[in-house]
C-alpha cells in the first residue's frame, strides 16, 4: 500500500507542472541556430505586445526534426530550411496550412581578422589559408548552400583537405571566432547588425551562387491548440517583426 | 544496409586514438597515481582533486577550454605555433591532448587504488633487501598492482571511445583525422540516416557491454583489486 502511494506521488507532481504550463499562455519554439540573434530581439517585443511568453531551443534543424518525431514539446519550429517543414507537414505532424516562409537567409564569407576577407572574396581562391569553417552539410542548409558556392567557383577539390565542419552554424562561427579557423562561412545574421558587419571581415555571398535558403516555420500538433502558437506565427508575419529580421541581414 | 567505408574510418580512428590515449595514460598516470598513493604532501588533496575534474566537468567545459587554449590566441597555441607546429585544434594530435585530460581519472583511480593496496611493507621488505626504487617498482608494484593496471587500461580505453563532446568541439568533424564513431553516429542522426546510426550505435552498444562484462567478471575472482 505505501509503496503505491509513494510511486503515485511523483504522477500527481508531474501533472501539476504539466497543468500550470497550459495555463499561462507559454510557447515552446525550435528554433535554426542562425536566428539565434533575431528571434531574442522579437521575443522581447512579442511578450510585450502579446503578453504571451516565448520559450526558445536553439539547435540544427535536423536533430529537431529526430526530437520533434520521438515526442518533443515544441509546438513551433523555426527552421533553416524548407523541407524540413514540408517534411514533417506530409508526415501529419504539422498544423495544415500554418507553414510559411519567414525569412531568406543570407550567407557570408567571414574571418574574426580585420581586413582578412576582401570584399570580392578573392580570399577563397587565394587559398591561403589552413582552415575554412562550414556548417555539417549534410544537417544545416548553410553548410550546404557553402558547398554550393565551393562548387561554382571550382573550388571544391582544393580546398578538401582545409575544411572543418561544426555541427550547426554556431559551431561554425565559434570556430572563425576564437581564431581556430581563419575563414569560415556563417550566416550573415551571426555577423549583421542594422546594415553593416559587426566585427572581423565578410563577403556577403551574392544569391546567385547557391540555391536560396528559403527558411520556413510551421505549427506542430502540440501547439494546435495554443493561442500563443498562433499569435507568435501571425507575430512573424507583421512588419515589426520583419524589420527586425531584415536588420539582421536576412531578405524576405 | 551494412557500415559505409565512412563507418569503418570513423571505427578504424576511434581504435587509433582510445589505444594511443591509454599508451600515454599508463605512462604519465602511473608515476602521478604513486605519488598521490604514497605522498603525505599538502599538494595530495589539489593534484588529486585536479585528475578527478574531468568526472564531473560537463565534456563541453574541457572542450571550451581546449578550444581556446589550443587556438592561435590561447597559450599551448602560442606554443605550439613557435614550435612551428601549427595549432592543435582540428588535428589528431589536439584530440590525443583532450581525450588524455578528459580520460585521466579512469586511468589514474585505479592505479591509486591498487597501489595504495599493497601498503608499505612490501616496499619496506624490497628496501632491507636493497632493492633500487626502480627494481622495487618492477618487481615488487607492477606484479603486485597487476589487476590495477588492467583494469585502468580497459577503463581509460573504454571512456575514450566513449568521448563525444570534447571531440565534437576541438576536432572539425573531418574524416580520417577527428571523425570519430560518437560523432559519426551523431551526424547519421542529424542526417536523418536513421539505419546507418543504428548500426553503429548498436555496435558500440555491444562493445561496451562486452567491455564491461569482462571487467567485473574478471573482479569477482581478483578481490585484490580493491
Amino acid at each position: 500500500m505505501t509503496m503505491r502511494a509513494s510511486r503515485f506521488a511523483p504522477v500527481c507532481l508531474f501533472s501539476v507542472f504539466a497543468f500550470g504550463s497550459a495555463h499561462a499562455n507559454e510557447v515552446q519554439v525550435a528554433v535554426a541556430a542562425n536566428f539565434t540573434a533575431p528571434i531574442q530581439a522579437i521575443a522581447a517585443d512579442f511578450e510585450k505586445d502579446t503578453g504571451h511568453k516565448l520559450v526558445t531551443s536553439f539547435g540544427a534543424t535536423g536533430q529537431f526534426y529526430t526530437q520533434i518525431k520521438n515526442g518533443a514539446p515544441f509546438e513551433v519550429l523555426l527552421s533553416a530550411d524548407d523541407t524540413t517543414p514540408q517534411k514533417l507537414e506530409t508526415e501529419g505532424d504539422t498544423v495544415k496550412g500554418s507553414r510559411f516562409t519567414y525569412a531568406i537567409g543570407t550567407l557570408a564569407l567571414w574571418s574574426a581578422k580585420e581586413g582578412y576577407v576582401d570584399a570580392k572574396g578573392k580570399v577563397l581562391s587565394d587559398n591561403q589559408y589552413q582552415h575554412l569553417s562550414i556548417a555539417n552539410p549534410k544537417a544545416a542548409p548553410y553548410g550546404l548552400a557553402a558547398t554550393q558556392v565551393l562548387a561554382k567557383q571550382g573550388l571544391t577539390d582544393k580546398v578538401k583537405g582545409k575544411i572543418v565542419e561544426g555541427q550547426n552554424i554556431t559551431q561554425a562561427y565559434q570556430f572563425v571566432s576564437t581564431g581556430n579557423a581563419e575563414l569560415g562561412f556563417v550566416a550573415l545574421s551571426q555577423i549583421y547588425k542594422d546594415g553593416k558587419v559587426t566585427n572581423g571581415s565578410a563577403w556577403i555571398v551574392p544569391a546567385n551562387l547557391h540555391d536560396p535558403i528559403k527558411q520556413d516555420a510551421v505549427i506542430l500538433n502540440k501547439g494546435k491548440d495554443n493561442p500563443a502558437a498562433q499569435a507568435l506565427v501571425d507575430y512573424l508575419k507583421g512588419p515589426k517583426a520583419a524589420a527586425v529580421i531584415k536588420s539582421y541581414g536576412y531578405q524576405l | 544496409m551494412t557500415l559505409s567505408s565512412a563507418d569503418y574510418s570513423a571505427i578504424w580512428l576511434t581504435l587509433k586514438l582510445a589505444s594511443l590515449t591509454t599508451v600515454i595514460l599508463l605512462i604519465i598516470g602511473t608515476p602521478i597515481a604513486l605519488w598521490l598513493s604514497r605522498t603525505q604532501s599538502w599538494l595530495r588533496g589539489p593534484v588529486g582533486a585536479i585528475v578527478a575534474l574531468p568526472l564531473v566537468l560537463p565534456p563541453t567545459v574541457i572542450g571550451f577550454y581546449l578550444l581556446l587554449a589550443l587556438g592561435p590566441n590561447g597559450w599551448i597555441g602560442h606554443f605550439t605555433q613557435s614550435l612551428g607546429l601549427g595549432t592543435l585544434t582540428f588535428s589528431f594530435a589536439g584530440l590525443v591532448i583532450g581525450s588524455v585530460l578528459y580520460s585521466m581519472p579512469f586511468v589514474v583511480q585505479p592505479l591509486q587504488n591498487a597501489f595504495s593496496a599493497i601498503g608499505t611493507r612490501p616496499l619496506e621488505v624490497a628496501a632491507t633487501l636493497r632493492a633500487n626504487p626502480w627494481d622495487t617498482f618492477f618487481s615488487v608494484i607492477v606484479p603486485l598492482a597487476r589487476p590495477g593496471f588492467i583494469t585502468a587500461a580497459i577503463l581509460g580505453f573504454a571512456h575514450t571511445v566513449g568521448e563525444f563532446g570534447v571531440v565534437l568541439m576541438i576536432g572539425g568533424n573531418i574524416p580520417d583525422k577527428t571523425r570519430v564513431v560518437s560523432v559519426q553516429i551523431y551526424d547519421h542522426v542529424e542526417a536523418m540516416e536513421y539505419a546507418q546510426a543504428h548500426w553503429l550505435a548498436g555496435a558500440m552498444l555491444v562493445f561496451s557491454f562486452a567491455v564491461l562484462l569482462a571487467l567485473y567478471s574478471s573482479r569477482k575472482t581478483k578481490a585484490a583489486w580493491s
